[in-house]
Order: structure tokens, then sequence, then C-alpha cells
């Protein structure tokens, strides 16, 4: 249980996918002008990197007992998420149509996210050695860590629109700088020693 | 060799499983869509403005398609007769309509209270104490309108007001909305005769703030033998509808305020008479 706490903490303060490993700039950048789009792109993230994680768990084993592991991670892992972000929604617009309307066209956009195929290759390092419920675990931790850094980004750039700006700063020169400065204040947690908070 | 074809298996083999994986759900999973939604998408603009209170064009021609729109709730497409036969109902009234900014108050004829030299957006000039100008119905000309427009049909003049392209306006009515002071209507085309201020005070104070505001004398309504003008709250208003532009309206105002294209022979008539 202490592990599972650990890998979630880490995931979504320490190495931040987006702020501390610097994955998934792209969605980071491109809808995080209001908060609300930001949200729905955090939770689209959320479920697809928690069931990219499962899923890829099961291949990287299939890889690694045929010894194909090393050159064949990648390719096939972008394999998985490309389908099973299709699947999703496939089974979104059956579902629940609300939603896949909410979410509109970040969900087939995931599939480019880097921080999608960054937590798979992450939950196949062997230095990690993670089983089945802390790749889990380390995946949807991963999608509220992106959550947070693009909802805090989306409410910081609302308030930049009405900052009076030099012209050669207005809009994304900004927001770079300001994207710099989240991450500079993460990297306060790079120091925080979870483990010895908790006593172990 | 056998670690390339054995790759090479692996591959093909979880891409032909995933495939007919996703082809199975496609089918099991496919949601049935109207053809016709697809067809009046098509006759729609497609530039997804949202003027018609739909998620885009895709969103309307669903709600056109499932009844709960009508035909012509598009304000921008000219083709509602085509997508009125796709329905299989008749086409109701489609006319085009254009955006005009009812204020010729810039620079040079109104007068500033104060200057501004906030952020360049009308509402929050609009919410410090009434604006920076003395009329506080004119147009700000700081461009909210031109923000707005999805088809860089508005542009603000040397003289600070914001103008709208005809040409280029496509009566989607993005900028009535931005428009903190309601300046902006959709107008038929072809430069209607039109009181271009919004300024409802009485006249003595409307001439101390500005030149070109209406004073709400009432010549114009004495002069329009059609009825299509009439004073509302001290402000001369020209239903398009009536009017007929013999433009005697826009001859007689002391203030130059009723500006518009006349019909010619009107004209040589009235002046002749």
């Amino acid at each position: 249980m202490v592990d599972l706490l650990l890998i979630s903490f880490g995931a979504i303060f320490i190495s931040n996918f987006v702020l501390a490993r610097f994955l998934g700039i792209c969605p980071f950048l491109g809808v995080s002008r209001k908060i609300e789009t930001a949200l729905g792109m955090g939770f689209a993230v959320i479920f697809v990197m928690t069931m990219a994680s499962a899923i890829t768990y099961g291949v990287q084993k299939l890889l690694v007992r045929h010894g194909l592991a090393e050159f064949l991670q990648t390719i096939s892992f972008i394999l998985v998420i490309a389908v099973l972000v299709q699947f999703v929604e496939m089974i979104l617009r059956k579902t629940s149509p609300g939603l896949y309307q909410a979410l509109g066209i970040y969900l087939p956009l995931i599939t480019t996210n880097c921080a999608v195929l960054g937590v798979a290759l992450i939950n196949a390092d062997p230095g990690e050695g993670y089983n089945f419920i802390q790749a889990m675990v380390n995946g949807f931790s991963g999608g509220v860590g992106f959550t947070l850094a693009i909802v805090l980004f989306a409410g910081l750039r609302e308030r930049l629109e009405f900052a009076p700006l030099p012209k050669a700063m207005e809009g994304f020169p900004i927001a770079l700088i300001l994207a710099g400065l989240i991450s500079i204040a993460f990297l306060g947690f790079s120091g925080f020693r979870l483990q010895a908070l908790l006593g172990l | 060799m056998t670690t390339v074809i054995a790759a090479v298996l692996l591959l093909t083999g979880l891409g032909v499983l995933f495939g007919i994986g996703l082809a199975v759900a496609s089918r099991k999973l496919a949601v049935e869509t109207d053809p016709r939604v697809d067809e009046i998408e098509e006759l729609l603009p497609g530039a997804n403005c949202g003027a018609c209170g739909y998620p885009g064009c895709r969103g309307l021609a669903e709600a056109i398609a499932g009844g709960s729109a009508p035909v012509n709730a598009c304000p921008v497409s000219t083709d509602c007769g085509a997508i009125a036969e796709v329905m299989g109902v008749e086409a109701l009234s489609c006319e085009r309509r254009v955006a005009k900014v009812r204020c010729i108050g810039g620079k040079k004829e109104a007068k500033e209270r104060f200057a501004y030299v906030g952020s360049k957006d009308c509402f929050a000039a609009h919410q410090l104490a009434g604006g920076p100008k003395a009329c506080e119905y004119g147009c700000l000309g700081l461009g909210s309108c031109v923000e707005a427009c999805p088809f860089s049909a508005i542009t603000i003049n040397e003289n600070g007001l914001a103008v709208v392209d005809e040409e280029k306006c496509t009566g989607c009515g993005q900028c009535v909305a931005a428009c903190p002071r309601d300046l902006i209507a959709l107008l038929p085309p072809g430069d209607p005769v039109t009181v271009y201020c919004r300024n409802t005070e009485k006249g003595a104070v409307v001439r101390k703030i500005c030149q070109t505001g209406c004073i709400g004398c009432g010549i114009c309504v004495k002069q329009c033998d059609q009825g299509a003008i009439t004073l509302e709250n001290n402000l001369a208003v020209i239903d398009p509808v009536k009017c007929n532009r013999c433009g005697r309206c826009i001859a007689k105002c002391p203030v130059k305020v009723i500006q518009g294209a006349v019909v010619e022979e009107t004209a040589s008539a009235v002046s002749g008479g």
C-alpha cells in the first residue's frame, strides 16, 4: 500500500510528466487557453494513461519472453495506444454522447501525446520493476499530474489575457516563460523525502 | 535472422489482432447517424463560427436533421433553400444580413473625459467609470468586435471607430454579442439608411459631448412619408422594412447622423420638387 502511495506522489509531484519530465508539452501548450478544456483534456489523458499502462504491461511481458523488447517496445506501444484511443472513442460515442461531445477533438489527439508513450516506457523499464498494479497506479497518477499541471497553467493563462504585456511577449512567448516558471516551482518537490517522512 | 522474423510476425500478429478487434468493435458499437446530417453539413459554410448557438456546423446539421432547429438557423449561409430541399420542407426566407456599427462619433467628433491606458478591451473600458468617452453610448474603438469577428471583416479606422466591410461580413452576429454598448446590429446589405447613434440622452446633453449624436429633434420623423422613423427615448429609429430610401431624412438631419445609400430616382425627385 505504501509503495503505491510513493509511486503516485512521485508521478504527480516529484517527477510530474509535464513539469519535470517535459513530456506531453504539445497539449499542455495547445489546449490550456481555458480551464474547462484543460480539465476535459486532463480527464481524457488520465483515462487513456491508466488503460495504456494496463495493456502495455501485457505487451511488454510478451515482448520480453521473445527477447524483442529492446527494439520493438516503442513501435508496439504506439500501436497499442493508437488502438486504445480509437476504442475509447467508439465506446464513449456509444455509451456517453455527452462526454464524447465535451472531449471532442482532444480525444483523438491523445494518440500523439508523448506522456502516454512515456508512462508505458517508464513502466516497462526493468530498473523500476513495477508489477501490474504498480504500473496502473503509475499511469493513473501520471494522468493526474498532467491534469494538475495543465489546469494550473490554464488558470494562469486566463489571467494573462488581461495583463498589460509588451507586444512581443503576448501569447505564446509569455506562455513559454510561464511554463518554465511553473516547472522551476515544481523543482521544489525534487528534494522531497517522502520515505523519511513516513519513517521508512 | 530468426529475431527479425519473430519481430515481424509478432508485430503483424498484434496489428491483425487489433485490426480485427477494432473492426468488430466498430460494428458492435456503431452509432446510427442520419444520412441527412452529412448532406446538410455539406451545405453549411463550415466555418464553425457558432453564430447559430450550436457547437459548430456539425452540431447545427444534427439539430436541423433532428427537427429541433429551423432550416434557416444558420445566419451565415445563404443556401437555406437547398437545406430545405434535403429536409423536404418549404424554404423560409433566408435573406442576407450584414453588421453595422451604429456610431460615427469618433475622435474628431466626440469628446473624451479621460485618457484610457488600460487593456485593449471594450468591456474593460466600459466598466471603468463608464468608459473614457464623454458619450456613454458611443463606440470605444478598442476592437473587441475586431477580435470577435471570425472573418476579419471589422477594422478600427483612423478616427477610432469600428467599421464593417460589407463584402467580408457574413452576418454571423459574433460582433453583436462582443460589443458592450450594443452598437452593432444586423441589417440588410447595401448600406441601408440608418441612424448612426444610440445615445438616448436629451438633445442638450448630446450636443455638448458629440457633434454627430442624435439630439432627438424629430425633424426626420416629420420628413418621412413612409412612417418608417419613430422617436424612442430621444433617439430616432428607422425601420429598414418600411424605409424606401428616399433620402429626405439624410438631407434634413441637422447633426448629419443619418446616413445610407439613397435610391437615385427618388432622391432627384426630392431635390427637383
